[in-house]
């Protein structure tokens, strides 16, 4: 059955993106020392966007100055001050939260429902939650009074800007830091929107610095000798490079990083509601997700009929114009990701597993990748066991409760899980065995302010969310 | 004392003071590490010499090897599925039970304290009863930790959402230098209490509280496994254990704040992203102790689960 859908795209005139964009440091938008810019383009369309003035070291040293000169004042004003301060920036950006979803859409890649109606309420969220907790940190259970650190050298992903943005910075202000933050190279303008949210919001000069670049640039913020907190989400193999460089200091760190998520459906789940689940699992923001479930761990009596009913859904999704309302999967961020994305499939299918991609058209220009999954993986295939960061699932079977939790606990990651079943003794059980830092049961994907998100093993350390993110910032 | 020898072994001084006509020999004890609830020498076989404060032998302590390390690992590994499974309540009554062996032979830690550390026999008894309290202390904290530290979070939307801390798994510790018996239950008592399983490395100089300690685990009912103590060179061991795979956590208090060691031993650590807990400055080990060594060990488990949306006819029931 096919759907036909005439085009619904969502109006760009809501947002006027600058020719270019300079570095935002101590409240203003200032040239790079060395006058350095790059560009970032729509992934698309491969429109080039913006230029946006690359940070060198200088202008890490700069930016980390001047969160200091800052940090004296701003950790002094009472809570109750900071908290509104959020609170206007959390009203600000719902104001202008159509804006921002259409200039993500643009900048990332993902589908306009996406940032629409997931990105953009999450960051009002987060923003509007860490601010209450500026005034109530007495009661957060550090202590009485307990401090903050100084200034946090925080470096973000492409594949959640703004909302990355919104859990570095949230917790890290109502605490009484001062940040200096990079952004993803390939997504750098949310964040210097947001620089434009601090100034409406009247934020003191200096509190927030926003210093794009690439991973050179992050490296300088994060070997910063006057920075007092790291904060880094991405790849593991950076986040061990981190943990290697902040080794001897006094650097509070705390590492958001990859995940191999399994996605575990019983015999006795509702068939069409764990189809729903596995691909909000593995194809929300085109599998681009820490969190995301890239391994299907399905019991094999049910098998054959659960690939059967997931293949005629990844039928009808909609891959193309990401400001399409009616668009499911949008571009893949970069032309890079899109490389290495390519290479593991092409892997799994040298290594013999067998892939299978849904039926749609690709775009002739930008960067796309058609939904894919992989049978016949045993646990040893690189696609079980590689973080794809891409719309590739990975179908592995069980017979029993035991071997999926062994199955899904065979990995170096161990950030997220799902359990797919309707006898809740064995939801908690197996929850209980899995070492996750995340397990949604019978749902997937979904993020709140209030709930800590943060991995086991080599998928990091720290918790963002909640009471908990409020240790990665204060010095107890 | 006697003076009849110049040779003495903390086990045995009473009873050599006691015999002052020196008629009887008294037994030495060999001490041997704590591996896997059992009592292994090193598998390298050297030992080195243990002496007090003011430089008398007090007995051979075993030098364990980097094989040693990785044995204590595998030890550690295979008992922490039991260990982190058992109750809150049962893992509680065990570090109780450690207190009141402990308490039973409380003379003995007196002697092996005093001569280690080279305290007065008042300041050494004042120690060890500190170490009682403490592993009292802990064992009240292993089925309070979780309301503490967990807890349901209000999300926006139809799904019940619970945190819990889950140990880490198994845990390195470089065991303090200075306070060989109460800085070492203090780092020591927190990492088991929230159902982690340990590699110890004791203190260097004054390694014989900890092998005593040893002896009263392996009799509390404490799953064996569930502590191992390595006694010998921490910079020769804990570079194994820093950099081994299976170690999910390390604790350096032991390596010395600002010493090239700790910074080593961070960056092997690594390589696997274990969670390190640093080396403080100067810490005051009679002093209370908080949450933060029961934490620092701690990963947060979130389970999300929908709930449905029974009233939403607008029935007020």
């Amino acid at each position: 059955m096919t759907f036909e859908y005439a085009p619904a795209p969502e109006s760009r005139a809501v947002v006027d993106i600058a020719p270019s964009y300079g570095l935002f440091i101590d409240g203003e938008f200032v040239e790079a020392t060395d006058g350095k810019v790059f560009k970032t383009v729509s992934p698309s369309t491969e429109e080039v966007l913006s230029e946006v003035a690359l940070a060198g070291q200088e202008d890490v040293d700069r930016a980390v100055r001047a969160a200091r000169r800052a940090f004296q004042k701003w950790s002094a004003l009472p809570g109750s001050e900071r908290a509104k301060y959020l609170f206007r920036i959390a009203r600000i950006i719902q104001e202008r939260s159509r804006e921002l979803a259409v200039l993500e859409t643009l900048d990332n890649g993902k589908p306009i429902k996406e940032t629409r109606d997931a990105d953009l309420p999450l960051v009002a969220a987060h923003f509007f939650y860490y601010a209450g907790w500026a005034d109530k940190l007495d009661h957060a259970g550090y202590g009485a009074n307990p401090r903050p650190l100084g200034v946090a050298g925080q470096v973000i992903p492409w594949n959640f800007p703004l909302l990355m943005l919104a859990w570095k910075i949230a917790p890290a202000l109502a605490t009484g830091n001062t940040v200096v933050l990079k952004p993803a190279e390939t997504t750098p303008l949310s964040a210097l929107f947001f620089a434009d949210i601090c100034r409406q919001a009247g934020l003191p000069r200096g509190v927030v610095n926003i210093i794009p670049g690439y991973g050179d640039t992050g490296a300088a913020l994060v070997g910063h000798p006057d920075v007092n907190k790291v904060a880094f989400t991405g790849s593991t193999a950076v986040g061990k490079g981190i943990a290697r460089s902040v080794a001897g200091t006094n650097k509070k760190v705390t590492l958001e990083l990859g995940g191999k998520g399994a996605n575990i459906v019983f015999d006795d789940a509702p068939i069409d509601q764990a189809v729903e689940g596995i691909v909000t699992g593995i194809f929300f923001n085109q599998g681009q997700v820490c969190c995301a479930g890239s391994r299907l761990l399905v019991q094999e009596s049910i098998q054959d009929e659960l690939l059967d009913a997931l293949k005629r859904r990844l039928s009808t999704l909609r891959l193309g114009d990401p400001l399409d309302k009616n668009t499911d999967i949008g571009a893949i961020n970069s032309a890079e990701q899109l490389a290495r994305i390519k290479a593991v499939a092409d892997t799994g299918e040298a290594e013999g597993a067998e892939r299978w991609s849904a039926p749609c058209e690709l775009p002739s220009s930008g960067y796309w990748f058609a939904p894919t999954l992989f049978t016949n993986v045993t646990q040893a295939h690189t696609v079980a066991r590689d973080e794809i960061f891409g719309p590739v699932l990975s179908v592995l079977s069980f017979r029993t409760p035991d071997e999926a939790v062994a199955k899904a606990n065979n990995t170096q990651y161990g950030l997220s899980a799902g359990i797919w079943t309707e006898k809740g003794s064995r939801i908690l059980a197996v929850a209980n065995k899995l070492r996750a830092g995340v397990v949604w049961a019978n749902t997937f994907n979904k993020f709140d302010p209030t709930s800590p998100f943060g991995g086991y093993k080599e998928s990091g350390y720290g918790r963002e969310g909640g009471r908990h993110g409020l240790e990665a910032y204060l010095d107890v | 004392m006697s003076e009849s020898t110049d040779v003495k072994q903390s086990d045995a001084k009473q009873s050599d003071a006691k015999q002052s006509d020196a008629r009887r020999l008294s037994v030495f004890k060999t001490y041997k590490l704590y591996v896997g609830g059992k009592f292994p020498r090193s598998e390298s076989g050297r030992v080195y010499e243990v002496q007090d404060s003011k430089g008398t032998w007090l007995a051979n302590a075993p030098l364990s090897s980097r094989k040693d390390a990785r044995d204590a690992v595998v030890a550690a590994r295979k008992a922490f599925g039991p260990w982190s499974g058992a109750t809150a309540y049962n893992r509680g009554q065990i570090l109780y039970r450690i207190a009141e062996m402990l308490e039973g032979r409380r003379d003995q830690f007196v002697r092996d304290v005093a001569d280690a550390e080279g305290l007065s026999k008042s300041r050494a008894a004042a120690v060890v009863d500190a170490a009682v309290d403490r592993w009292v202390w802990y064992a009240g904290w292993t089925d309070k930790i979780a309301q503490i530290a967990g807890g349901g979070n209000p999300v926006a939307g139809p799904y019940f959402n619970l945190s819990t801390p889950e140990p880490t798994g198994v845990v390195a510790v470089v065991a303090p230098q200075d306070s060989s018996f109460l800085g070492l239950v203090s780092v020591l008592a927190p990492v088991i209490a929230t159902g982690n399983t340990t590699v110890v490395v004791a203190s260097e100089k004054s390694p014989l509280p900890a092998l005593t300690l040893g002896e009263v685990l392996a009799t509390s009912d404490l799953p064996g496994g569930v502590v191992n103590i390595l006694t010998g060179r921490a910079a020769e061991i804990a570079p194994s254990l820093a950099a081994h795979q299976d170690v999910n956590a390390i604790d350096l208090t032991g390596a010395g704040a600002g010493t090239d060691l700790a910074r080593d031993l961070e960056i092997a650590a690594a390589d696997n992203l274990k969670r390190v807990l640093r080396p403080s400055s100067a810490t005051d080990w009679t002093a209370p102790q908080g949450t933060e060594r029961l934490t620092a060990f701690l990963e947060t488990k979130t389970v999300w689960h929908p709930t449905g949306s029974l009233g939403a006819s607008g029935s007020a029931y």
